[in-house]
């Protein structure tokens, strides 16, 4: 037996080339059903390369550092009351809209890339999703243990996978995810390996963790660090999934630009929520939403498209749409969850006088013009006892699933408003980027769970709104819903650090 | 093409037809400049509620928040239906003159352009 | 140009990573955010094996740089002796 140390490269090739075998007993096709019908065409498995080259013996090695480190660390918050040192009670609610919302994709995640990683015929990409299949596993585990420490002392975490199937804002998420896992195993890869991935998950995990460690949260910018040291090498992956797909076919150019509009759209309609986690849940700031957009898309994003114009992709259809909505979508989701905070399982509230001041200079062009009036005067409803609600359910986006709260960006106060017509029915749209998805396959999109029509259709529980909300949802009504002022969870908090709340300033005022 | 899937001729299941929804259809109703209501909204009613319920119990139980809704003239209020110019007859009812399931009404009320002339 | 860039984790190790970026890329900008060490170059940024194990005076295998990694910009390569991060455009 040789003593020579075998480097990377050639351990990376033994791995992903020696252990692949010629198919002599059953046809090819048999085996990767999957690999022809998005008209995707591979002509060469082998030229397949995964830059980092790692291994299965370094992938764990690495791995098992990663996660002695997490641990370490949440172990310590855990250990030193870490829930009561961070900057204020509301922080909270981010995280609670993170386990509910987010930590169930990873697991999706995770399915999927198990399924693909069973469906591509090259040895190298199997490897790949093997991986991140694990790693996705990974991230859902840690950010559930980790989020379990706030279980203990705050309101909205006991049931995010209920929730997660059930609650109509997370259908945003969940059919995002829905979507891309019934995709063939190639958009799979464009959707979550390359568009969501290297173009917008950086947005989640860089700025806004960075937002949590600002504001004491150690356990979440653990976790999302580590989680993002994984997505580092997935957008790596993600990138090379696109150039060998643009490198196999000339036909595959056209399909996967589609895709990458597609996905890159249903990318930023998500990310609302993390605009208005940064900008409106983060009470220490750290940047701006539009700030975080600038860098990690018009700029990283930008980069990127310049890079993969020599084989003729260009930036996604949308995105000039996308870049005027950085003044907008943070100011319009959150508006959309005050509105129904009644029916949301975390807390809302108005931003202060000084956080406001904070937003008016951070979109100088937008928020004092278009919002802050608004937001005043919910303000000053609240201040009268009349907090305000919005009574009746939202109309849907039949694609994106979110509130159609979305406006022209030619006109910011006007809803944007968009609808097809598909065999004797009318479907409507947010925006051009819904609707264009929708009209490719509208035999996929005229499936949609609308939650909105779920409710009206009897499908949640009840005809009553106790009924859908408390017992469908599993919301604690009066708990974990409503306006922050007044909450259990702000109580506890006021109890914790001897601050008298809003209300009992007022009655000692008077 | 009408969806990329491993059968030929995939149909989705139509999970709104009008007939899911126990004699009710859906209407859709957005009040242009008062986005103080973050979106359009969506009622579930039966196709023959006259268009005078609509404006006089199902708009103001929805509405009446805003302080611009006491000062709305109804006689002026100029309404779109599906993106088109409309003319509702008070006392026909929806589906009557057009307003089928998942229509979208749009309200515009001159002179009232939300808070503080911010269109919310 | 565009700029190619690497974030980490702000830890005592990838202090010593970040000075031997400093060394190798006289160009690169540091920035330094809550938790995390962010540094940009034009065109191409490079982490030698070599010059971080001096930084830190011990062994270091270039893989290791995952443990402290955030996230990157730009196309990737990597060998026993160097990562090197590059845009063309």
């Amino acid at each position: 037996m040789s003593n020579r140390k075998i480097n990377m490269k050639e351990k990376y090739r033994l791995l992903t080339r020696d252990l692949e075998w010629e198919y002599s007993y059953r046809d090819y096709k048999e085996i990767f059903p999957m690999e022809e019908f998005e008209g995707i065409k591979i002509t060469d498995w082998s030229k397949w390369e995964d830059p980092f080259r790692l291994t299965m013996d370094a992938y764990w090695k690495y791995q098992a550092e990663k996660e002695k480190k997490l641990y370490a660390i949440l172990d310590a918050f855990a250990q030193n009351n870490g829930q009561q040192n961070v900057t204020d009670a509301r922080y909270v609610n981010a995280i609670k809209l993170f386990l509910t919302g987010i930590s169930p994709g990873e697991h999706q995640a995770a399915m999927g890339f198990g399924h693909v990683g069973r469906q591509l015929g090259g040895v190298g990409a199997r490897v790949a999703c093997q991986m991140q299949a694990i790693d996705e596993l990974r991230h859902v585990q840690t950010q559930i243990h980790a989020m379990s420490h706030y279980n203990k002392f705050f309101d909205g975490f006991q049931d995010f996978s209920h929730m997660h199937d059930r609650v109509w804002y997370l259908s945003v998420p969940k059919s995002f995810f829905d979507d891309a896992r019934t995709a063939g195993p190639f958009e799979y890869m464009v959707a979550i390996g390359f568009s969501f991935e290297y173009v917008l998950t950086n947005l989640l995990f860089v700025p806004f963790m960075s937002g949590a460690a600002y504001n004491g949260d150690m356990a979440t910018v653990t976790f999302g660090f580590s989680a993002q040291s994984d997505e580092a090498r997935h957008m790596t992956l993600g990138l090379e999934i696109i150039k060998f797909l643009l490198e196999q076919h000339p036909d595959n150019v056209p399909i996967v630009q589609r895709w990458i509009n597609k996905w890159f759209w249903r990318g930023t309609r998500m990310l609302a929520l993390v605009a208005m986690m940064m900008d409106y849940m983060l009470p220490n700031k750290v940047m701006s939403w539009k700030e975080a957009w600038e860098v990690y898309f018009e700029e990283a994003g930008g980069a990127l498209f310049k890079d993969l114009a020599r084989y003729g992709i260009e930036m996604p259809a949308y995105a000039k749409t996308a870049i005027a909505e950085k003044e907008h979508i943070s100011h319009q989701a959150w508006s959309i969850f005050y509105n129904y905070g009644h029916a949301a399982a975390f807390h809302t509230w108005m931003p202060t006088e000084e956080e406001m001041d904070w937003l008016s200079e951070k979109y100088p062009d937008t928020f004092d013009k278009y919002y802050r009036p608004r937001f005043e005067k919910w303000r000053e409803m609240e201040a009268a006892g009349e907090r305000f609600y919005n009574p009746t359910l939202p109309m849907l986006c039949q694609t994106c699933q979110i509130p159609m709260g979305f406006t022209d960006m030619e006109d910011p106060t006007s809803t944007f408003y968009r609808q097809s017509e598909y065999d004797g029915e009318r479907y409507n749209f947010c925006s051009d980027g819904c609707k264009d998805i929708f009209d490719y396959e509208p035999e996929k999109y005229v499936q949609s769970w609308l939650p909105v029509h779920q409710i009206y259709q009897g499908n949640c529980g009840g005809a009553e709104m106790e009924e859908v909300l408390g017992e469908y949802y599993k919301i604690n009504l009066g708990v974990d819903n409503m306006d922050f002022h007044g909450s259990p969870d702000e109580q506890r908090w006021n109890a914790w650090h001897n601050l008298s709340s809003a209300e009992d300033k007022l009655k000692q005022a008077s | 093409m009408t969806v990329a899937a491993i059968v030929p001729d995939y149909v989705g299941e139509r999970r709104d037809r009008v007939e899911n929804f126990h004699g009710n259809q859906v209407v859709y109703v957005g009040w242009d400049r008062h986005l103080m209501f973050c979106s359009p909204v969506a009622f579930a009613l039966p196709p023959e509620t006259p268009f005078s319920k609509l404006v006089d119990e199902v708009l103001v139980g929805a509405f009446s928040q805003h302080p611009d809704f006491a000062k709305i003239e109804w006689d002026r209020v100029q309404w779109h239906l599906n993106g088109k110019p409309f003319a509702p007859d008070r006392d026909k009812n929806l589906i009557e003159q057009g307003v089928d399931h998942k229509s979208i009404l749009r309200m515009t009320t001159p002179g009232l352009n939300g808070i503080k002339g911010s269109g919310s | 140009m565009s700029k190619a860039y690497i974030a980490l984790q702000d830890n005592e190790e990838s202090h010593y990573i970040v000075e031997a970026i400093e060394e190798d890329n006289p160009s690169a900008t540091v920035i330094y955010q809550p938790a995390m060490i962010r540094i940009e170059n034009e065109g191409q940024l490079i982490i030698n094996r070599e010059t971080v194990e001096e930084k830190m005076g011990r062994d270091w295998e270039i893989q290791a740089l995952h443990v402290n990694l955030i996230t990157l910009g730009g196309n990737v390569d990597e060998d026993d002796d160097q990562f090197s991060l590059t845009w063309k455009q």
